[in-house]
């Protein structure tokens, strides 16, 4: 506890950090790193403000803008939601990105091969393949954690790879539709394996099963033995050994439910939004869902709400380019945004006063 | 030679230091005194230059310095040694002491450093081989390099941080003479202390300091046990809480040559044999890392065994788990509280049904119960909260301590193994528990009580183990045995070869 002299201020740990002073310490994070972002903008010659102004009118700013927003929001939240059940027992998944791909892998395979089966039967299906795939691909690096200590960090990181290119490999060989041109993507779903969607929107009804996850999860970690488990683990392994809980078997389920909810999503997106497996299923929403359950402080809820933003801020990316901006403008909003929310947390455990004479 | 005047440190909601002055002479021991959280520690931390005070001043052999960093105070001839030591395992003592030397040339001569340090243990008996590794010596011979460290970088002014606290009653013999030497050559050793009787012994001068406040500076030859008492707690505490006599009953529970693996995967118990009865509190004394808590981790099921069997009333249990052995009745009250005993991230009525969660039906914990098992609780052990929805770890020692054993003993457990449950608290609180234990021994309960406090040992206790090198060497009657013979035995001499000799 030692304190830091920055003139006539300085820095005090505080022991009580109220609901309202987190939000307000967000808020604020977020706004300074679209300033900071903002600087770069305006360093290369262009209005920062009609930037952001762009963002917001495509984003949220029509109902065709809207609704692509949340067809963002639906992967981004599904994995967010994945990610967050493993950081709250202090693992630190950050394969949602394979396991997404995996997913609409497992998915595809039924929509492809077995296209005769009628709808209720095939989405179900398709729905399981996803879940299971991506929990399985989630399982890899949570066995040598579980039993060896193994960094799961690394491991889950480092399989995003391997799962992607498997996806490419698929795409580009044994699964390439003979008549797609010879472009990295498979031929069409049939009808049967698409899920519907509200009117002529692209939102799909996926979308109700975000929510159900995020009450699910929410009821989950709050209420039940199985969350209390894991909020126990996450804080002290010793006190969960203390307890007698299995380590080691929590882990396996909560890496592999992890996983296949980011599973779920890779399923949600070639079944609801592509209606094929193609080379470019995902602009990173594995990545951005850390970004936003970190945002969100795990909180399911806030994750929708944080997802739904995120999602606003992807779609306005994709219109910059049309005015000139390069895309990748919103992977610079991400980090800047996460950089400063991060240094923000600081301010939660302590507060600046200014010194007695 | 070292005068601190009116020093003021202040952390949030708490005032750790309140205009405290404290000086110290060339050639004395002074004692710091006081319970945990009197201060001692922030106002020493202040004097080795790791806080920098917000009041007061510090004045070094008459000048008026001011500490920017622990190195400015090193430069001023102050060290400590801290509670824990800070060597490096795998390395020899003259390669420890070589690490802690400043300014150390590219290519350095280690010879030197060896004949340096022997120099220095002969001047003042602390012997040690400079060549040793310090994962080979035992705990008061890390001291020592500790001790040898702070000489070699000219060390006037010797802070010692509850020295004695894992040390053998002849070692901590040794180590007086050492610091008496020490003042003899002109060095001043402040003892940061909470034992009474060590301190009336070695010590010229007391200070004594009480919720951040200095009570006031004695002579250690003017004064008796009873006022320091009272001026530690501010009160006249009562004598020792004695326990009533038990009629051995049945047999509770039984280790049956047991063996086990320690963490570093050494063998920590060989081959112990231990029965426990209802209504009997049983003592394990033993120097720390002599295979206390690896036998209290085999009782409660969290480390199984190499050979040997474990059984409970009867029922052999050697395979069971930690989860099985809860439901058997097996309460386990660990060392470390604070990331074992309860999940410090999760409020006080989360970490209620840490042992207990499992007893509701289906799916879902029935939050509302346990907070009324909670509220109802800390009302009866009388934990003080801030508040119930605060991290524990925002808690302070005492009532952590009181809110594991009002979970442990509401579970109405059969056997309570508690390890070291009075460390570090102070004297209130100390009393509190060991009240408490006893009562439960009354009640028919059985006690393993591993314990570093003699004291505390020849008072509550049935029948005393004493452990040495992860065995037992011998079983002692509190009534018929003396502090000298434990001691002996915790230096690793058998009770038989006591007796005979």
């Amino acid at each position: 506890m030692k304190h830091k002299q920055l003139g006539s201020w300085e820095i005090k740990k505080t022991n009580t950090s109220s609901a309202l002073k987190k939000f307000g310490i967000s808020v604020t994070s977020i706004v300074l790193g679209l300033l900071f972002a903002g600087l770069f903008v305006l360093i290369t010659g262009k209005d920062p403000l009609q930037l952001y102004s762009e963002i917001f009118q495509s984003s949220v700013g029509s109902i065709y803008g809207l609704s692509e927003t949340l067809v963002e929001m639906i992967p981004l939240a599904f994995c967010s939601l994945g990610v967050s059940l493993a950081f709250r027992m202090q693992l630190w998944n950050i394969g949602a990105e394979g396991q997404f791909c995996m997913g609409a892998f497992g998915a595809t395979y039924f929509a492809l091969f077995f296209s005769d089966l009628p709808k209720l039967i095939m989405l179900p299906l398709m729905l399981l393949a996803g879940f299971i795939c991506g929990g399985l691909w989630a399982l890899i690096p949570a066995i040598p954690k579980a039993f060896w200590n193994v960094n799961e960090t690394i491991s889950s990181l480092l399989l995003n790879y391997v799962a992607y290119f498997w996806m490419a490999y698929l795409v580009y060989g044994p699964w390439k539709d003979p008549k797609g041109n010879n472009f990295p993507l498979t031929k069409p779903f049939p009808d049967s394996a698409t899920i519907p969607v509200f009117g002529n929107t692209r939102i799909s009804y996926a979308i109700f099963l975000v929510v159900i996850i995020a009450v699910a999860m929410f009821f989950l970690i709050k209420y039940s033995k199985w969350g209390y488990e894991i909020s126990v683990s996450g804080s002290s392994r010793k006190a969960a050994d203390y307890a007698g809980m299995s380590y080691v078997k929590n882990v396996l389920m909560v890496m592999f439910l992890s996983g296949s909810i980011s599973g779920i999503a890779g399923m949600a997106e070639v079944s609801g939004v592509l209606h094929r497996l193609q080379q470019t299923i995902s602009p990173g929403y594995g990545y951005t869902a850390i970004l936003i359950a970190l945002l969100a402080r795990l909180n399911p809820f806030s994750i929708l709400l944080v997802s739904f933003l995120m999602g606003g801020l992807l779609v306005g990316g994709f219109s910059l380019q049309t005015s000139g901006f390069p895309s990748s403008m919103v992977s610079m909003f991400q980090g800047s945004i996460l950089f400063f929310v991060l240094a923000g947390e600081v301010f939660n455990n302590y507060r600046l006063v200014r010194k007695k004479a | 030679m070292v005068e601190m005047r009116k020093i003021v440190k202040e952390f949030p909601g708490i005032l750790a230091n309140d205009q405290v002055s404290f000086d110290v002479n060339s050639g004395e021991i002074h004692a710091l005194l006081g319970e945990n959280g009197a201060g001692k520690s922030t106002l020493m931390s202040v004097l080795t230059g790791l806080y920098r005070p917000d009041g007061g001043d510090i004045y070094i052999e008459g000048k008026k310095t001011d500490f920017l960093s622990p190195k400015d105070a090193v430069n001023c001839g102050i060290g400590m040694v801290h509670q824990h030591f800070k060597l490096v395992q795998p390395f020899t003592v003259a390669e420890n002491v070589m690490l802690s030397i400043k300014g150390l040339k590219q290519i350095y001569n280690l010879n030197e450093i060896e004949q340096q340090i022997i120099k220095q243990s002969e001047a003042f008996g602390l012997s040690i081989d400079p060549k040793a590794k310090i994962w080979q010596l035992s705990v008061g011979e890390q001291q020592r390099v500790e001790i040898i460290k702070l000489l070699l970088l000219g060390a006037k002014v010797l802070i010692l941080d509850e020295p004695t606290a894992v040390l053998t009653p002849q070692e901590a013999n040794a180590l007086f003479k050492t610091l008496l030497k020490m003042v003899k050559n002109g060095k001043s050793v402040i003892l940061i202390s909470h034992k009474m009787n060590e301190v009336l012994e070695n010590t010229d001068r007391i200070t004594v300091l009480r919720d951040g406040k200095s009570i006031g500076t004695v002579d250690t030859k003017t004064t008796n046990e009873k006022e320091l008492a009272k001026m530690m707690v501010g009160r006249n505490i009562n004598g020792q809480s004695e326990k009533k006599s038990y009629r051995k009953k049945e047999k509770i529970f039984s280790l049956d040559n047991a063996s086990a693996l320690g963490d570093s995967g050494l063998l920590k118990l060989k081959n112990i044999s231990i029965d426990i009865y209802d209504g009997e509190i049983l003592g394990v004394a033993g120097v720390d890392g002599n295979g206390q808590k690896e036998l209290a981790e085999a009782v409660a099921g969290l480390r199984s065994l190499k050979t040997g069997g474990i059984s409970f009333y009867g029922k052999d249990c050697t395979k069971s788990g930690r989860k099985k052995r809860i439901n058997l009745g097996i309460s386990y009250v660990p060392e470390d509280r604070m990331t074992t005993g309860l999940a410090p991230d999760l409020n006080a009525y989360e970490n209620m049904a840490l042992i207990n969660y499992r007893k509701y039906r289906g799916f879902f914990i029935r939050w509302d119960k346990v907070r009324n098992d909670t509220d109802r609780l800390i009302q009866k052990f009388d934990v003080r909260l801030a508040s119930k929805s605060n991290p524990v770890k925002m808690m302070s020692g005492g009532n952590i301590q009181k809110l594991l054993l009002a979970r442990e003993i509401d579970s109405d457990p059969k056997l309570i193994i508690a390890v070291y449950p009075m460390r570090g608290l102070d004297i209130g609180a100390t009393d509190y528990v060991k009240r408490l234990l006893i009562e439960q021994s009354e009640k028919g309960k059985a006690v393993l009580l591993i314990s570093e406090d003699l004291e505390d040992l020849l008072s509550m206790t049935d029948r005393i183990i004493v452990m040495h090198g992860g065995e037992i060497m011998g079983v002692v009657n509190p009534s018929e045995t003396s502090r000298e013979e434990i001691g002996l035995m915790m230096a690793g001499k058998r009770k038989v070869d006591l007796r005979e000799a």
